[in-house]
């Protein structure tokens, strides 16, 4: 029996589930409140700016949407599946799990250039 | 009062169809008549050539499973008159198995798959003959849902996954699996690992769930599986360490 890689997948999918259930909706309504609170549209973006100078803040805020990317992606992989739309591996993992790690990519690199 | 109920049920008889086709028959309807006995009286009142596979006929050998109306069930827990809306009801072998003849489904390679996973306590040494190997009721509810399979296949029949790909191990053989590894008796979890790792193993199902909702027994099936996913994601990242420190693949 040959071991599957599948573990690699599955386990940013799990992450990423697990941080959308337990914090995605908390996270949502803060940051609406937080606009709601801060009228300003300008003091609003330094507020989150300020917040997003530490570097663990940036790490996290990172975690929190490439970890819910990976799940995303990883669904829309295996729903495919399941909907009898098949294609050459390469190409659908590229695109569901490529996707995801550039826009990984793209928001690290947004992150840690502000 | 003369109810009845009319069966649409799907024959094949190798030796002389070319292909399965419907035969109809009208049967006696009452509260208590299952499913099986609705069969049993066509075979010894209507038509003796008909076959079907049954045996305890209260939900224990798993012998007697069938699609009713589409559904994967045992046709001894299932009831006449809960079908007396629909009127008809299409009884046909399990779906996704080789058809022996008319409603006998060849389930030879689902117990392939069973037997593959070792489902029996594996020690590596014999307890002293005067103490039991003794368990906590904690210990015990780790597997005890699991351990309530009676192998009547109705989850394979379920499982579209198993339906396309039948080498994947599917959702009975994947929680024996899970049944003697949770085991605190129990010391042969590497020796069926390698099954649970495999794509064929835990890592073909996608979770949809329906092996759980037809299985008669309430296994939960998905839920084993997934917690095997857990065990060989672990698995796998203890694997990596070993490889990094440059010892040979688990
Ligand atoms: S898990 Fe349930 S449905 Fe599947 S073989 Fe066992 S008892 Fe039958
Ligand atoms: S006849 Fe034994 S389970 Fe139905």
């Amino acid at each position: 029996m040959r071991r599957s890689h599948e573990p690699i997948s599955w386990s940013l999918f799990g992450a990423g589930g697990m941080l959308l259930a337990f914090i995605g909706p908390g996270l949502i309504v803060s940051t609406l409140l937080l606009a709601w609170l801060v009228q300003d549209p300008q003091a609003l973006y330094a507020t989150l700016h300020s917040g997003l100078q530490h570097p663990l803040v940036r790490l996290a805020t990172l975690a929190v949407i490439a970890l819910p990317l990976y799940h995303t992606a990883h669904r829309l992989y295996h729903g495919l599946h399941d909907l009898h739309i098949t294609g050459p591996t390469w190409l659908l993992g590229g695109v569901f799990y490529g996707g995801a790690t550039a826009l990984s990519a793209l928001c690290a690199f947004w992150l840690f250039t502000l | 009062m003369s109810d009845t109920i009319e069966l649409a049920v799907t024959r094949y008889r190798p030796e002389q169809d070319t292909q399965p086709w419907e035969q109809r028959y009208t049967v006696p309807c009452s509260d208590d008549m299952s499913v099986l006995d609705a069969l049993n009286y066509i075979k010894d009142a209507l038509d003796p050539s008909l076959s079907h596979r049954w045996s305890c006929r209260m939900a224990i050998c798993g012998s007697c499973g069938v699609m009713v109306n589409g559904e994967p069930k045992l046709s001894c827990k299932t009831f006449l008159r809960d079908y007396r809306e629909a009127g008809v009801l299409e009884v046909r072998a399990l779906d996704n198995l080789p058809v022996e003849r008319d409603l006998v489904a060849d389930i030879s390679g689902v117990v392939e798959h069973i037997e593959a996973v070792k489902p029996w306590l594996i020690r590596h040494s014999e307890p002293p003959v005067d103490t039991a190997h003794s368990q906590t009721p904690a210990q015990m509810a780790r597997y005890h849902a699991f351990s309530q399979c009676i192998n009547c296949a109705l989850c394979y029949a379920a499982c579209p996954q198993f339906g396309r790909n039948p080498a994947f191990l599917g959702p009975a053989a994947l929680t024996l699996a899970q049944r003697y590894n949770l085991d605190s008796r129990d010391e042969g979890s590497s020796e069926r690992m390698p099954w649970l790792n495999a794509e064929e193993g835990v890592w073909s199902c996608t979770f949809v769930g329906y092996c759980s909702e037809v299985c008669p027994k309430d296994v939960d099936p998905a839920s084993a599986i997934n917690r095997g996913k857990v065990a060989s994601d672990i698995n796998y990242g203890v694997n990596l360490f070993r490889l990094l420190r440059g010892k040979g693949d688990a």
